[in-house]
């Protein structure tokens, strides 16, 4: 593959409601190869439909337009059904915020992981159950034999993530889309989770769409981080070089984080300024 | 104004507290930081009586806590809980759930009452009489802040109470918090997984793990991470961001 891996150009998603039509994505564009690309804001500002946009997996009587949407060099906008079908799940994945509401809870968390490496490849049974101990082991599960055959309600909330994030790579994917997997997550579950990403992008060179609210945490594990306001990008930042972020959004977004060394005083809030929805 | 000797929850095999024992001056902000399953907030709902199968001792404003408390407890110590879309009636407007306390406890001069909680939170009178869906999340916690506010308590408890919020709406609510706890010499007991907020909030914070203290230490200290325990470092170091490194050298605390 030479061309890059993603390709998005003025993107809109919109909803018809009894006041007219609102857009909640508003001319949304990037490029991104075999990457962690982070998308950052806050409720509403449009980044998880930007996020499923990619699927074509978005809520009844959502508009999608955009001027290219384009993975791997096919157009996703006239793509057939069967053809999105076999992108989904096969070459993009997606993995969402809470186990507990995308995994299925009368079937066992390895039959799952089977079941989804099945819909996407010729296997028989016992080479995708096979497929789905090794999945549980990469995803450093430490007993794989004794999980494969527990009930979601039968795993805490790290495990379940670290299945879903099984189930979802076991087809080897070329992009990952993450929203929020590690939000309802204890911090050194959230890491752990982390690292396993973070492992498997660098070992078979996946591409990851990180969307998440917490802008510290995205720039610490991304290597580029968008950040969206009202459906629209506002910037673009290289992670490590967050602190030199430009936009005010971003900056009041920094600033309004309590920090341990920030002391008792008042918390910064944040101003928000009717430019920002329009300005370019 | 509170004194916690050895308290101890167990729900059938499990002990979810384990003689846990603290004091919290009048006027002060006391934190519990630790992850989920922790104990932390069993340990809030045993103070606030809506958990009454614990044993150990309990004072609370200079009175001995029973595991029922009266009426008039319950007016001095209010709660206000996580998610507000869940604490608060959706079929009840802002007034009525202001109005329903005053009731309860036979407070009369409802109507300033309610447009002074409403004004304290940053509200108007225009929020009124709106449902909570008609609200958005920091306006609902402010709501749910003015609830426990209203019949003037001397205790709040508050059980991560900005922790589903967007964050510059947390930088908000904890400013409103923070501000209303000097004003009204309130005694606060912060439940919070999140080390940032408990700092920011709190003088002093107990590391709750596995249903135990394993450390109790003033925020200076926290500050410049001088910790005792393995554990409080470890959750200092995950919480500052993504470290591969870091990641790699995590242990479990039982």
């Amino acid at each position: 593959m030479t061309g890059p891996l993603l390709e998005i150009a003025d993107l809109r998603v919109a909803f018809r409601s009894a006041r007219g039509i609102s857009e909640a994505v508003r001319g949304v564009g990037f490029t991104m190869g075999r990457e962690k690309l982070g998308i950052v804001g806050e409720s509403g500002s449009g980044k998880s439909l930007t996020g499923r946009s990619v699927l074509r997996l978005l809520p009844p009587g959502a508009m999608l337009s955009a001027r290219r949407l384009a993975f791997d060099g096919i157009d996703l906008l006239g793509a057939a059904p069967s053809a999105m079908r076999e992108l989904r799940g096969r070459r993009i994945a997606m993995v969402m915020q809470d186990p507990k509401f995308s995994l299925n809870p009368v079937m066992t968390v390895g039959h799952q992981i089977a079941e989804a490496y099945l819909a996407h490849k010729r296997a028989s049974a016992a080479e995708a159950r096979d497929k789905a101990l090794a999945m549980l082991e990469a995803v450093r599960i430490r007993d794989p034999q004794r999980v494969y055959g527990l009930y979601p309600h039968e795993v805490s909330g790290g495990m379940g993530q670290r299945a879903m994030i099984a189930m979802m790579l076991a087809p080897d994917p070329d992009l990952l889309i993450a929203d929020e997997p590690t939000s309802a997550l204890d911090v050194t579950v959230q890491m752990q989770v982390l690292a396993i990403l973070d492992d498997l992008v660098s070992e078979r060179g996946m591409g990851l769409i990180f969307i998440s609210h917490d802008l510290r945490l995205v720039a610490s594990f991304c290597d580029r981080v968008l950040v969206m306001y009202g459906g629209r990008v506002v910037e673009t930042v290289d992670a490590r070089r967050l602190g030199e972020a430009r936009h005010p959004y971003t900056r009041g977004l920094l600033a309004c984080l309590p920090t341990l060394e920030g002391g008792e005083g008042e918390l910064a809030t944040l101003q928000r300024d009717p430019a920002w929805l329009t300005a370019p | 104004m509170i004194e916690v000797d050895r308290l101890t929850v167990e729900f059938d095999e499990t002990r979810a507290v384990d003689a846990v024992s603290f004091r919290v001056e009048k006027g002060e902000a006391f934190g519990i930081v630790g992850e989920s399953g922790s104990g932390k907030s069993t340990v809030l709902r045993a103070l606030s009586g809506l958990n009454q199968h614990w044993s150990g001792g309990m004072v609370i404003d200079g009175e001995e806590q029973s595991q029922h408390r009266t009426r008039a407890f319950h007016r001095h110590l209010q709660m206000v809980f996580q998610d507000p879309y869940a604490s608060l009636h959706p079929r009840h407007t802002v007034d009525r759930a202001l109005a329903e306390p005053l009731r309860v406890h036979g407070v009369g001069d409802r109507e300033p009452r309610i447009l002074r909680a409403l004004r304290e939170v940053g509200l108007g009178p225009e929020h009124r009489f709106r449902y909570p869906h008609q609200l958005s999340g920091g306006q609902r916690q402010r709501v749910a802040i003015a609830r426990a506010l209203i019949l003037e308590p001397r205790v709040l408890l508050l059980d991560e109470p900005s922790s589903s919020l967007d964050v510059s709406v947390q930088a908000e609510i904890l400013n409103l918090l923070q501000r209303l706890r000097r004003e009204r010499t309130l005694t606060y007991v912060l439940v919070s997984h999140n080390l940032a907020v408990v700092a920011h909030l709190c003088s002093r914070v107990a590391v709750m793990n596995a249903g135990r203290f394993v450390e109790e230490l003033d925020v200076a200290a926290l500050r410049a991470r001088r910790t005792q325990h393995p554990y409080t470092a470890q959750l200092l170091r995950a919480s500052e961001g993504y470290d591969r490194a870091a990641a790699a050298a995590l242990v479990t605390f039982d």
